[in-house]
C-alpha cells in the first residue's frame, strides 16, 4: 500500500480514484437498431451515471480542505470525452480515459484494476449500478482482481485515518462495516449529493489533464445477442372514486393479487 | 457436470427468494439434466437444510461455521467457487439480493466465469445458452449468451415461482478454507426493521409520491400496507425531502421492484419513475389529475383526491380482510 502523506495541518492527503459511466439521460426513450442488436444512439444526451456522480461528489468533500486527489476513469470510446470533462468540472483534479468500447461488466473492470494497479489509490468508488446495463456487476469484480475488500452497495461513507466506515445497504436496514484501505465502495443513494459544475470548473476543466490509455486484452466471455423492450400495458380500467372499495375486489376476483 | 446454488441465509433462516432460486436451479438442471447442489455458509440448522429437498436439491454443503456468521464478501465467495469446484458446476446461481451483488461478481471472476446479473425467467438453453436480464433500469430487455464454460447468473426475486418437487436432500458438513486476508471488512453493526417487509422481496406495495404533500400523511400509506401485508415505496423527492428513507425510493436511481401489485398514490408516472416499477405484474394509480402520465402505465386507476380515496380503500380492505379470514 502506498504510504500516506500528510500535509501542513497535519491531514492525511487521500489519493481517490473515481469510476465514471458514460449512459443515456434518464428521460431518453429506450430504441434499438441493427435487428435489435444494438441501441440506438441517435438524438441521445449522454450524462454521468447518476451514482457515480453521487462517487464523485463524495470523493471531492473528503479532499476538500486538504492536498488530496480524485481521479475519474472512464473506459469509453473518444465519443466520452465530454462526460469526463463534466466531472473535471465538476471538481476532479484528473482523469484518465481507456480507449475501448466497454464491452460488459468484466472488460471494464479488468481495465479499471490494471490502471489501479500500477498508479496505487488509497481507494475507489463507483456507482452502485449504471442506469444502462445495470449489472452492478464492476465494483466487485474490481475488488476481486485487486484482492481487496468492497462494499457494493454503500449508503454512507466516513473516512478515519486510513479506515472508513461504510453503511452496507441490507434488505431492510442497513450493516455497518468497517474497512481499511484500499477498498472498493459503490455509490448508492444518501452518500452525498452530486455537485454541478460552476463556471470556474468549467473554465479549468479544459486544461486539467486527461490522459488516454490502451485497454489490456480481456477473454470475451459474453455478449449482448438482442434487446427488446416491455410490452405495452392494456387500456386502464377507471374505478369511481365514489366507489374506490370496488377496487379490492378487482384486485382480488380480476387481477388476483391479493 | 452440476447446477449450484448458494442458498443466502438471514439470521439462520431462509427468505422465500431462495426457494425461488432453487426452484430456478432445479428448472436448469432439467434441462441440463444434471443435478442441484446447494451450499450455504453460516448457520443454519440441519432440518432446515435438509428440507431445500423439497425444490430439488439432492445435496447441501453446509459450511456452517461462527467464523462465517457475518456476511463477508471475499470470505464467501472464496467458498461458493471452492464448491463450484469440488462438485464440478457449470452453472452457479445467487439471488441478485443487496448481498448477492457483492458476491456473485467474485464469483465470476474467481471461475473465470461469464455473468449475467439480474436474470429474470429461465435461460434459453440449446446451441448456445442465453439468459434475459433487465436493461436501461426497466425500460429494456436484453438477452446475453454466457459463451465460458462455467456460468455465474444472478436472480431477481420475484421472477421465478417456489415449485415443491418433494424429497430430503443429503447435508454435507464442509470445511472451507479462508485466509485471515478476507476478513480485512468487519461488521460493526446490524440494524434492521424486522416487523417491515423488505421492499425488494415484496409481492405487494404501496407507494406514495409528492402528491401527499408531506410525511405527516403517511399514516394512511402505511395502515393501507399494514392490512394488505404490503411494503412501502416512495418517489424519489419524497426520499430527497427525507419524508421517507433512501431505501424506500423505487425508478431508475432508486430500486427496481417487480412486485405483484404496485399501488401508487399521488405519483404523476415520471419516465425515470416508471423505469423502476413498470415490471409490476398489476399496477393501480390514484392520482387526482386524469391527465397524469401513470394512468397510460397503469392496469386500475382511480381518478381522485387521495385523502379521500385511501380511506375509503382502507374501509373496504377492513371488510374484505373480515370476509376472508
Ligand atoms: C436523473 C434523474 C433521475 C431520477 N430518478 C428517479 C427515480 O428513480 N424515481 C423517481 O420516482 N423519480 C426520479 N426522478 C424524478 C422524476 O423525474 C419525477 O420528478 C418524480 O418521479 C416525480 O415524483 P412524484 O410523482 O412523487 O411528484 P410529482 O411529479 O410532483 O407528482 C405528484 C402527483 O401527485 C398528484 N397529486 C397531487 N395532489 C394529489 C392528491 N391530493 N391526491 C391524489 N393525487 C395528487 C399530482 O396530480 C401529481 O401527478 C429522476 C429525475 C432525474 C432528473
Amino acid at each position: 500500500m502506498r504510504t500516506l502523506k500528510k500535509n501542513k495541518r497535519g491531514k492525511i492527503t487521500m489519493k481517490i480514484l473515481v469510476c465514471i459511466s458514460h449512459v443515456p439521460d434518464t428521460t431518453t426513450k429506450i430504441s434499438f437498431i441493427e435487428n435489435n442488436s444494438k441501441f440506438n444512439a441517435a438524438g441521445v444526451q449522454f450524462i454521468i451515471n447518476p451514482y457515480d456522480e453521487i462517487a464523485l461528489a463524495r470523493a471531492l468533500e473528503l479532499i476538500e480542505g486538504t492536498e488530496g486527489t480524485v481521479t475519474v476513469i472512464n473506459v469509453g470510446d473518444i465519443s466520452t470525452e465530454p462526460t469526463i470533462r463534466k466531472a473535471l468540472a465538476i471538481g476532479a483534479t484528473d482523469a484518465i480515459r481507456v480507449n475501448a468500447a466497454p464491452r460488459d461488466g468484466y472488460f471494464v473492470a479488468t481495465q479499471i484494476a490494471a490502471i489501479a494497479k500500477e498508479m496505487n489509490f488509497d481507494f475507489i468508488l463507483a456507482g452502485r449500478e449504471s442506469i444502462d446495463y445495470n449489472g452492478g456487476q464492476v465494483p466487485a469484480m474490481i475488488a476481486e482482481l485487486l484482492g481487496i475488500p468492497s462494499v457494493s452497495i454503500a449508503k454512507k461513507l466516513t473516512i478515519e485515518g486510513t479506515t472508513a466506515t461504510i453503511d452496507r445497504e441490507i434488505e431492510g436496514g442497513k450493516e455497518i462495516v468497517s474497512i481499511p484501505f484500499p477498498f472498493v465502495a459503490g455509490a448508492s443513494e444518501g452518500m452525498a449529493e452530486p455537485k454541478i459544475p460552476n463556471m470556474r470548473g468549467i473554465m479549468s476543466a479544459r486544461t486539467k489533464p486527461l490522459v488516454v490509455k490502451e485497454a489490456v486484452a480481456v477473454d470475451l466471455l459474453q455478449e449482448i445477442k438482442s434487446y427488446d423492450t416491455p410490452k405495452p400495458r392494456g387500456q386502464v380500467k377507471l374505478i369511481s372514486p365514489d366507489n374506490a372499495g370496488e377496487l379490492i375486489e378487482l384486485l382480488h376476483s380480476e387481477a388476483k393479487v391479493i | 457436470m452440476s447446477v449450484l446454488v448458494y442458498a443466502e441465509n438471514t439470521g439462520g433462516q431462509f427468505k422465500k427468494s431462495v426457494y425461488e432460486l432453487i426452484s430456478y436451479g432445479k428448472a436448469i438442471a432439467d434441462l441440463l439434466k444434471t443435478n442441484l447442489s446447494v451450499v450455504s455458509i453460516g448457520n443454519v440448522s440441519d432440518v432446515d437444510l435438509a428440507a431445500l429437498g423439497k425444490y430439488g436439491a439432492t445435496k447441501v454443503l453446509n459450511c456452517g461455521n461462527e467464523k462465517f456468521k457475518d456476511f463477508n464478501s471475499q470470505a464467501f465467495a472464496s467458498i461458493i467457487s471452492n464448491a463450484a469446484t469440488t462438485e464440478n458446476a457449470d452453472v452457479v446461481l445467487i439471488s441478485n439480493s443487496f448481498a448477492g451483488k457483492g458476491l456473485a461478481p467474485r464469483v465470476a471472476i474467481k471461475l473465470k466465469a461469464s455473468f449475467a446479473s439480474g436474470a429474470i425467467e429461465l435461460p434459453e438453453i440449446g446451441e448456445s445458452f442465453i439468459v434475459k436480464t433487465g436493461a436501461y433500469s426497466g425500460k429494456a430487455f436484453a438477452h446475453i449468451e454466457l459463451k465460458s464454460d462455467v456460468k455465474v447468473i444472478s436472480l431477481n426475486p420475484n421472477s421465478y415461482k417456489v415449485i415443491e418437487t418433494g424429497g430430503t436432500a443429503e447435508v454435507v458438513k464442509v470445511e472451507s478454507y479462508t485466509g485471515d486476508e478476507h476478513f480485512k471488512c468487519v461488521v460493526k453493526e446490524i440494524v434492521r426493521a424486522t416487523d417491515k417487509i423488505s421492499l425488494p422481496d415484496a409481492e405487494l406495495v404501496v407507494s406514495g409520491g409528492r402528491g401527499l404533500k408531506g410525511p405527516e400523511n403517511w399514516g394512511m400509506i402505511e395502515e393501507m400496507a399494514n392490512l394488505l401485508g404490503a411494503a412501502t415505496a416512495c418517489s424519489k423527492p419524497v426520499s430527497d425531502a427525507d419524508w421517507r428513507p433512501h431505501s424506500e425510493h423505487v425508478g431508475q436511481t432508486g430500486i427496481a421492484i417487480s412486485p405483484n401489485l404496485y399501488l401508487a398514490v399521488g405519483i404523476s408516472g415520471a419516465i425515470q419513475h416508471l423505469a423502476g416499477v413498470s415490471s409490476s405484474k398489476c399496477i393501480v394509480v390514484i392520482n387526482k389529475d386524469a391527465e397524469a402520465p401513470f394512468f397510460k402505465a397503469a392496469d386500475y386507476g382511480i381518478v381522485g383526491d387521495a385523502f379521500e380515496v385511501v380511506p375509503k380503500l382502507i374501509e373496504a380492505l377492513k371488510k374484505f380482510k373480515a370476509a376472508h379470514n
